[in-house]
């Protein structure tokens, strides 16, 4: 079994990466009922002897005696991890595992890539070395971060070039939050622009996420659970946005519900590596199977259900109507519309009590109305996992190589250029050293180049498939 | 003599514990029709051909498993040990922590060196606790990454190292529409490089096996294990004991050996598939009685319709008249009519199976011309009976049978080829192009001689 490492950078970052561990504790508590510390725990968490000082702690068998997140946090202010340090959580984070400064990246990219960059670019090897030290087999680095702030967006990024160089074997797997359109952070496209193409560059594999389509979805569930649908009640715990027993009394805050859903994604993405099942997908196989050229690695992501109805025997319509809803627009974790574009690949992860033929069943009953790119019609890429997450009797991600994601990049391209064609605020990334015009004019084009790829491929949207002519053989 | 199982990959291994599953089961099974003594000798001969004894008595399967992550593994092991009726050896097994992440060319070009010397020591320690050896049973898919790339590397080992020694690949075709994205790509350099270094190819379609699940069992949510299942029933009667048609005194030595003999005449044609009649759920079984002639003239029909199961036969095929001109080459466009053979061999077990008549199978129309039905086709007879069925039929066929799911894949590959998509992911481990084109060249050639039969 292999492990892998969380990195968390920037405010976003670590208020997601938060959730992410409160929901992997409370999952893993769900299914390691003995207190055993297993190969499925051992994935996100290390077993250390807290009577031992220093390094030598580390426990690989028998029962758990004190779990600690494999996580590396970094922020450059010191609000949020300080918050984290003395919250219901501070035991499972290693406190040597922390890079923060107090002064913040000001909403720079420029600051949070080139200063802070270089001037903590060896704490920041020595703490993914340690963490790397700590595994058996490591396989995969899950990097948290938005796109429009100072550090997350730079700092952030400039980690994706040290774990290439670093660890070039280890899969680099980024969340990124993208800026919605009435962002109140006035360089976010500047910022976005910049790091994205550090994305095109250095990331295996980029989830794409923005707050708008969070947003949406925490409303539809208020409405769900508040309208009180006759003779139906939602079973606690099983929204997609509910936190664990520990963070329950501050939940209040604005974001908790929104990053609760970014959490579900990647304890979900991860399932079928960690717990068995009939048809495992590890994380090496996501990459492989989704990702056609090394340019085209943005997947769209959808995770249903959303709530689950305290229906104990859910027919087969309701494990269907779970299906149809990956699909549609209000289910995506990002503003697109995969139905209506072009797919190059589709991932269908399954959690819980479906079989083979329910999937085969809904994969043809779907198939239809979708559009696959000529040379994958049948491009899809399937796991069965038997653990279902915590309240749910099963549950499926979907991950969409597509391109409803070109609106997305191309608004992002607009609202950059509104800005640079002004000159805004630019004086203030200019000002750093390493930083030049040609930064924006080479992440322009890079993003141009990607725009232009999709294009192409959409192109080829209403073409009806023909067979090339094979290779024919004397005989 | 005993034939020493190689499970690769998740599907390999949760397939092999089903065969060894069923095997054990039908062994200890009461209804097999006969003398006591005729049951001991069949239960034994089966023992000695996939067991080895433990000092309690409790049988070790004959077999190594192979996979690259521990998940598949621990399961089917303890799997085994659970049933309380046999187990897999203690140190039978070969694990490691990161999976081939379906990639043909990391399963065949970096796990298979690197693990080569232990598998094949593994293999080895296996092959020497038998008294008398006839060959490999090799299980994996073509999709998948450990399954078909280290598969296809450990085929070609056990053809290096133990030349003299037969070997039987039990390939898994992949349900058409997807269960892998690259998976036609896995499936053309695995079957390319198969034929190559294995003797024969026995092919499970999932599509197929699905098909019979749904249609003939009526399992309404059916699981992988409900289909391996039908698999290892279908296995099952292929390879436990039966008699050899010259004498009824004992059961057959060498299974490998003969159905290599009788199946594989040229190395051109390897490619065999397993038809089975009867076949149903346990409480249909109570209600249905069968005639061997009924039994046979479904089979014969499915043959020569080239019919995956015994329900939706197409009874409007019929072998062209011997006498006149041959029909041609086959084209793939239309629906397969007729299906050619090359060679068959029919298995039946069960009561009064010395008074089946097989004579429909020896038309010479059946078969390709350069094989006269003497030396074609083969029928071996056996009291017992098997897994609760009173009679029982099984047709291992080297046909035109898969002629259409193979040109079908590598239509698909090509297509996806002709786009470069994924190959970046394969040349990162050493694959190149022109190894996708030896293996497409190849597998054209082996469409184009079925297709001329």
């Amino acid at each position: 079994m292999t492990q892998s490492v969380v990195v968390q950078v920037g405010q976003c970052g670590n208020q997601i990466g938060c959730c992410f561990w409160d929901l992997a504790l409370r999952e893993h508590a769900a299914v390691n009922q003995k207190g055993i510390y297993d190969e499925a725990i051992s994935s996100f968490f290390r077993n250390v002897d807290t009577r031992v000082v220093g390094d030598g702690g580390s426990i690989s068998k028998g029962k758990i005696c004190s779990l600690k997140a494999r996580a590396v946090l970094i922020d450059m202010e010191e609000g949020v991890v300080n918050e984290i340090l003395q919250g219901p959580l501070r035991d499972v984070f290693d406190t040597k595992q922390l890079i923060t400064d107090i002064s913040g990246s000001g909403n720079n990219w420029a600051v949070g890539h080139k200063v802070f960059g270089s001037l903590y670019q060896d704490q920041i090897l020595e703490k993914l070395r340690k963490s790397a030290e700590h595994c058996d087999c490591l396989q995969c680095f899950f990097i948290i971060h938005s796109m429009g702030g100072g550090t997350g967006s730079g700092l952030g990024t400039f980690l994706l070039k040290v774990l290439e160089d670093e660890f070039p074997e280890v899969y680099r797997f980024v969340t990124s939050i993208y800026p919605s359109g009435e962002d109140d952070v006035i360089t976010s496209p500047y910022n976005s622009m910049l790091a994205m193409k550090e994305l095109n560059e250095h990331a295996d594999c980029v989830l794409p996420i923005d707050n708008q389509s969070l947003f949406d979805i925490i409303s539809k569930i208020d409405l769900m659970v508040n309208s009180g649908k006759l003779g139906t009640t939602v079973k606690p715990n099983s929204l997609v946005t509910s936190s664990s027993g520990t963070l329950k009394k501050r939940h209040k805050k604005p974001f908790d519900a929104m990053n609760n859903i970014v959490a579900n994604l990647l304890l979900n993405l991860t399932s079928s590596a960690r717990f068995e099942g009939s048809l495992n997908m590890d994380l090496n196989e996501i990459s492989m199977n989704l990702v056609p050229f090394p340019q085209l690695h943005y997947l769209v992501s959808s995770l249903t259900p959303l709530y689950t109805l305290t229906d104990v025997n859910i027919p087969p319509r309701r494990l269907d109507q779970m299906f149809s809803d990956a699909f549609s627009k209000d289910h995506q974790l990002l503003q697109a519309d995969p139905k209506h574009s072009l797919y190059l690949a589709c991932a269908l992860m399954v959690r819980g009590n479906v079989q083979i033929s329910d999937l085969r069943r809904n994969i043809e009953r779907l198939k239809p109305s979708l559009q696959f790119v000529s040379w994958n019609q049948e491009g899809w890429k399937t796991s069965l996992c038997s653990v279902p997450p915590v309240g749910h009797s099963h549950s499926l991600l979907a991950l969409a190589n597509n391109t409803c994601v070109k609106p997305t990049f191309m608004e992002l391209k607009e609202r950059f250029m509104r800005l640079y064609k002004k000159k805004a605020h630019l004086h203030h990334y200019l000002q750093v050293e390493g930083v030049e015009k040609s930064c924006f004019t080479e992440a322009v084009s890079s993003l141009s180049a990607l725009i232009q790829e999709y294009d192409q491929l959409d192109t080829t949207k209403n073409m009806p498939v023909q067979d090339l002519p094979r290779l024919s053989i004397a005989m | 003599m005993s034939i020493v199982t190689v499970q690769l990959g998740q599907c390999g291994n949760q397939i092999g514990f089903e065969v060894f599953d069923a095997l054990l089961s039908d062994s200890h099974s009461s209804q097999g029709l006969c003398s006591k003594r005729e049951n001991e000798a069949y239960q034994a001969s089966c023992k000695e051909r996939f067991f080895s004894e433990e000092e309690n008595g409790v049988p070790i399967a004959r077999a190594v498993l192979v996979d690259m992550e521990p998940k598949v593994i621990n399961q089917t092991l303890s799997k085994a040990a659970q049933s309380g009726q046999w187990k897999y050896g203690q140190h039978a097994c070969f694990c490691q922590k990161q999976g081939s992440g379906n990639n043909w060319a990391y399963g065949y070009s970096v796990h298979g060196p690197r693990h080569e010397e232990s598998i094949m020591s593994l293999i080895r320690k296996e092959v020497e606790k038998c008294d008398s050896f006839s060959g490999f049973f090799i299980i994996m898919s073509m999709a998948g990454g450990t399954g078909s790339g280290l598969g296809a590397f450990v085929t070609q080992n056990l053809q290096d190292q133990y030349p003299n020694s037969l070997k039987m690949n039990h390939i898994i075709w992949p349900y058409g529409t997807g269960e892998v994205i690259v998976q036609n790509y896995n499936s053309i350099l695995t079957l390319s490089h198969l034929y190559r270094s294995s003797d024969a190819l026995l092919v499970h379609e999932n599509d197929a096996v699905h098909k019979i699940c749904a249609k003939l069992m009526n399992i309404k949510q059916i699981s992988f294990s409900d289909i391996n299942q039908v698999l290892a029933h279908q296995l099952g009667s292929v390879f436990q004991p039966t008699y050899s048609a010259e004498s009824s005194f004992h059961y057959r030595r060498n299974p490998l050996g003969d159905l290599m003999e009788h199946l594989v005449p040229h190395p051109e044609f390897k490619m065999l598939s397993v038809r089975n009649i009867p076949h149903m759920s346990e409480n249909s079984l109570a209600y249905s009685t069968f005639t061997w002639a009924g039994l046979l003239k479904h089979l014969r029909q499915m043959l020569i319709s080239n019919a995956k199961m015994e329900e939706g036969i197409d009874w409007h095929v019929r072998p062209p008249l011997s006498g006149l001109p041959p029909l041609g080459k086959m084209s793939l466009n239309k629906d397969l009519h007729f299906n050619t053979s090359v060679a068959n061999l029919v298995i039946l077990r069960g009561k009064d199976v010395q008074s089946a008549d097989v004579e429909g199978f020896k038309d010479p129309a059946l078969y390709t011309s350069w094989l006269k039905p003497v030396n074609a086709f083969n029928v071996w007879k056996t009291q017992r009976a098997f897994s609760k069925y009173e009679k029982s039929a099984v047709l291992v066929s080297n046909s035109q049978f898969l002629v259409k799911p193979l040109d079908t894949i590598v239509g698909k590959a090509w297509n996806m080829f002709a786009s470069k998509a994924y190959i970046h992911q394969y040349t990162k481990f050493g694959i190149e192009e022109e190894d996708f084109l030896d293996s497409f060249t190849s597998l054209e050639q082996v469409v184009a001689s079925y297709c001329n039969l």
